[in-house]
């Protein structure tokens, strides 16, 4: 009888997607989704969903509360009652927050900066099982009893044995008669990939930059995950030396000292060598820096690093140059110079601060590779 | 009364007979109330109800769903669960948690039947559609077909703008009598009098007498001042829906869904208006029969923890329950006692106050009297005491701009009731009324907030007034006070202005 709330459930879900790729460019500049992702949902605070009423400033209204405590004391917000709703009883008026899947979140990141599909390259190698009731057995728990195959297997057998009588059709199962669903075990391939995040953490990156590299990447994270199935991150840190870290570091870490951005593409190139090889991976690198390395000698070892091995085991290789107020930015130009506008499998994208976050991540992801 | 047993759905045996043993209490406390069918529901199919107002049926729209899905969350986080919920209509329906144990059910059970006889006998209910459980399927099947027809998006965006305005009712409007409707451009020759002639026998004399320039003028005034007078709406007016109805632009469908916001708006006025009553006199009443007839040994522990759940009150708001029931209890004690009147109001000795007993026994006839007239205004003004306010330890708290928080402001009596009336004065909403429907002579229409105190939140007012220009379709003007100062709000052209008057 009661009419089925899933619809406008559904519906205030689109809008709320709706909503979410409009102001996409606010979420993503304000990065306040970052810390509120869960294992696979984010979630976001709505501001302006409400339908809106002629109604008083907030600050301006106050009220009558109850209670111990003298002229002064701070009062909480108050708690929703516990108990019996009421027939028209609105809920209290607070911020809205809803839920996404970290899958619905990129497919939204997808539709607003038109990214194309990611065309996996490398066998599907990953081997993912999963048991699906399939099959079917003479033996099993009642629970997974198959009504209709048993139903058969009897009538088989009576008419074979000529116990079956169409005038008066009973049809009696025995023990020999019964069939149980059963699982069977599939076996998916699955294409997997692997990012590796590269950090210059010298002492001219600042916080600014970090929580820069620390939204884009989670952007990233959520796209390249709704492409692949299995996908791992890496991540390093370096100045003058570079070191493989947790998460939790890469983005907390702060050194100061030189910056030797090969140091970092060793390790890259070390990681991929062990644990990935090409034939089996997509590989995505990514380094953020500022552009200041140390010499010109070490960028002429990064570029070789680059074009012996890196670009040739990557899908595609991305650098994002950070703007500081201490970076040169010399790495970024001779990057270019060496590659060009055009290249393959190298994307350079500078990001000139918050703003710039979106369009680098379209530059990074809009190739599709 | 209730004796045609209604055979609910699914009630179990057990529940029927508890059904019928607490039906009997209710009935010989005397309380009145319409047959009530209950119906067992699982959490799922609560939140589902709860979302939609109570109504199993309703028109498709989003904020249902976001009220759903809020709930379900809630729910599921183990944050708030809803007991019970019971729809004014005759017969009333009533739900019932699944999951909820027998003492639980019980307590709704006689909540349900205080609420009913509430609705049935409350004066400010006297108005409501008691069928509007089928009037709300009509709602839906209408707004369906114009869906239909028209898109679901087209439909819904004008529901969303009807939804914006639709605080802008006269809740009072159902207890007044009708007006008659006023074109709106009125047609101002026509009622055009004659100017007053002093009277002579001798008409030579009359030129004299009425010189003819000073006739002429007086008539172009009098023409002036009806003009003047023919505004419509005459007086303001604050059913601004119902002169949307009248004199906007819509086509055939947009006046249908206008008009069906304004009923549900206005069947839910009532309940909005005696909330605190409402719940008070259930809960009394479900505490009443629980505890004197109903509850068996074995029940009280889980009974008075659910009870004192219900009951709890916060820092940062009244809970209407609480309220509601111990002013009911205090009324019915104060006229048990005699304890009201100007012999008791001007005795200032304390001891004596305190131990005043006149042995009336007219608390029990007292309530009643009590949630037959009142509203939570009339409630709250006539019975809300300064020995209550002190017992309950109610206070007033406001926003301190230094400190960035609320704090505690005031325990006088006072300003608590002060502020209570004020809270509940217009259901907490602004006073907003149309004052003129051809403002300036172009067709805009002029709002005017009556401004008591409190200021309005610009930017909520700013998205109102854009809704009410989709459904004017011509600027709108909102007359209003900030800081203070006079100031005009105007919306046209998708933009949004104010200026000092």
């Amino acid at each position: 009888m009661i009419y089925n709330i899933k619809r406008d459930h559904a519906r205030f879900r689109s809008i709320v997607k709706g909503k979410i790729k409009q102001d996409l460019k606010k979420y993503v500049t304000h990065g306040e989704m970052i810390g509120r992702k869960g294992k696979d949902r984010v979630t976001i605070p709505l501001p302006q969903i409400d339908i809106p009423h002629f109604r008083f400033g907030d600050r301006e209204q106050g009220g009558v509360g109850q209670g111990e405590g003298k002229q002064g004391d701070p009062v909480g917000p108050g708690e929703p009652q516990p108990g019996e709703g009421k027939v028209g009883d609105q809920p209290g008026q607070h911020l809205l927050e809803v839920d996404l899947t970290l899958q619905e979140l990129a497919e939204i990141l997808g539709e607003q900066l038109e990214l194309p599909k990611i065309e996996p390259r490398g066998h599907k190698t990953l081997k993912s099982k999963k048991e699906r009731y399939t099959g079917i057995a003479n033996q099993g728990p009642s629970s997974l009893r198959h009504f209709k195959r048993t139903f058969r297997e009897t009538l088989r057998r009576q008419i074979s044995s000529g116990i079956y009588d169409p005038d008066h059709p009973v049809i009696i199962p025995i023990r020999r008669d019964m069939r149980y669903r059963s699982w069977k075990t599939d076996v998916r391939h699955e294409n997997n990939a692997v990012i590796i995040y590269m950090m210059d953490v010298s002492g001219s990156m600042g916080d600014e930059q970090k929580e820069i590299v620390r939204t884009e990447a989670f952007w990233i994270d959520t796209w390249l995950r709704s492409q692949y199935k299995g996908i791992e991150t890496r991540y390093i840190i370096h100045d003058a030396t570079a070191r493989e870290v947790d998460e939790d570091t890469f983005f907390k870490t702060r050194e100061s000292g030189g910056t030797l951005i090969s140091s970092a593409y060793k390790l890259c190139e070390k990681i991929i060598e062990t644990d990935y090889p090409p034939s089996d991976w997509n590989i995505y690198p990514f380094h953020f820096s500022d552009g200041d390395n140390w010499s010109g000698e070490d960028t002429r070892l990064c570029l070789d690093i680059l074009d012996k091995t890196l670009l040739q085991v990557c899908n595609v290789f991305c650098y994002g140059q950070v703007e500081s107020r201490y970076g040169s930015g010399q790495f970024f130009k001779d990057l270019k110079e060496h590659f060009g506008n055009e290249h393959d499998s190298v994307i350079l994208s500078k990001i000139e601060n918050k703003e710039g976050i979106l369009q680098s991540i379209k530059e990074f992801l809009g190739k599709g590779k | 009364m209730a004796s045609t047993d209604f055979v609910s759905s699914d009630l179990t045996p057990e529940l029927v007979a508890v059904r019928n043993e607490i039906r009997s209490y209710a009935e010989g406390f005397g309380l009145d109330f319409f047959d009530v069918i209950f119906e067992m529901v699982d959490h799922e199919q609560i939140n589902s109800l709860a979302s939609l107002g109570g109504f199993p049926v309703r028109y498709p729209h989003w904020r249902f769903g976001m009220d759903y899905d809020q709930l379900s969350k809630g729910y599921t986080w183990g944050l708030q669960k809803i007991y019970e919920m019971v729809i004014n209509t005759n017969p009333s329906y009533a739900y019932l948690m699944k999951s909820n144990n027998l003492v639980d059910q019980k307590m709704v059970i006689a909540h349900v039947y205080g609420h009913v006889d509430f609705f049935k006998n409350n004066y400010w209910f006297s108005k409501t559609n008691r069928k509007m459980l089928d009037s709300m399927a009509n709602h839906a099947v209408k707004i369906r077909n114009y869906m239909d027809r028209y898109g679901q998006d087209k439909v819904e965006n004008f529901i969303d703008h009807c939804l914006a305005i639709e605080t802008l009712i006269d809740p009072h409007l159902p207890f007044s009598t009708p007006k008659k409707r006023e074109p709106l451009y009125p047609n101002t020759e026509a009622k055009v009098e004659e100017p007053g002639r002093i009277k002579s026998d001798r008409s030579y004399m009359d030129q004299y007498i009425n010189p003819p320039e000073f006739i002429l003028e007086q008539k172009k005034r009098m023409e002036q001042d009806a003009r003047k007078s023919k505004k419509n709406p005459p007086e303001p007016q604050k059913d601004i829906l119902a002169f949307l109805l009248d004199h906007a632009p819509l086509e055939e469908w947009e006046h249908d869904v206008l008009s069906i916001v304004r009923d549900e708006a206005y069947y839910f006025a009532p309940q909005a208006q005696t909330k605190i009553m409402n719940e008070g006199w259930a809960s009394y009443w479900h505490s009443k029969i629980m505890t004197q007839k109903a509850l068996k040994d074995s029940e009280v522990i889980d009974f008075a923890d659910h009870h004192a759940g219900t009951m709890a009150m916060s820092p940062g708001r009244i809970n209407p329950y609480k309220v509601g029931i111990e002013l009911f209890r205090d009324i019915e004690e104060r006229w048990d006692r005699g304890k009201f009147g100007k012999e008791y109001q001007d005795c200032d000795h304390m001891v004596t106050k305190a131990k005043w007993d006149q042995k009336l026994g007219l608390g029990r006839q007292k309530i009643f009297e009590v949630r037959r007239v009142c509203n939570d205004i009339t409630f709250i003004d006539e019975y809300l005491t300064e020995e209550f306010v002190e017992r309950f330890q109610l206070y007033t708290y406001a926003f301190n701009r230094r400190t960035n928080q609320y704090e505690i402001a005031d325990r006088d009596f006072k300003k608590v009731k002060e502020k209570l009336l004020f809270q509940l004065t217009n259901l907490g909403q602004p006073f907003i009324y149309l004052t003129d429907g051809n403002f300036q002579n172009k067709g805009e229409l002029l709002l005017w907030h009556k401004h008591q105190g409190l200021d309005l939140d610009v930017r909520w007012s700013r998205e109102t007034m854009r809704s009410l220009t989709e459904i004017w379709k011509r600027p709108i003007n909102v007359e209003s006070e900030v800081d203070g100062q006079k100031k005009l709000f105007s919306y046209q052209n998708n933009e949004f202005s104010e200026k000092f008057l």
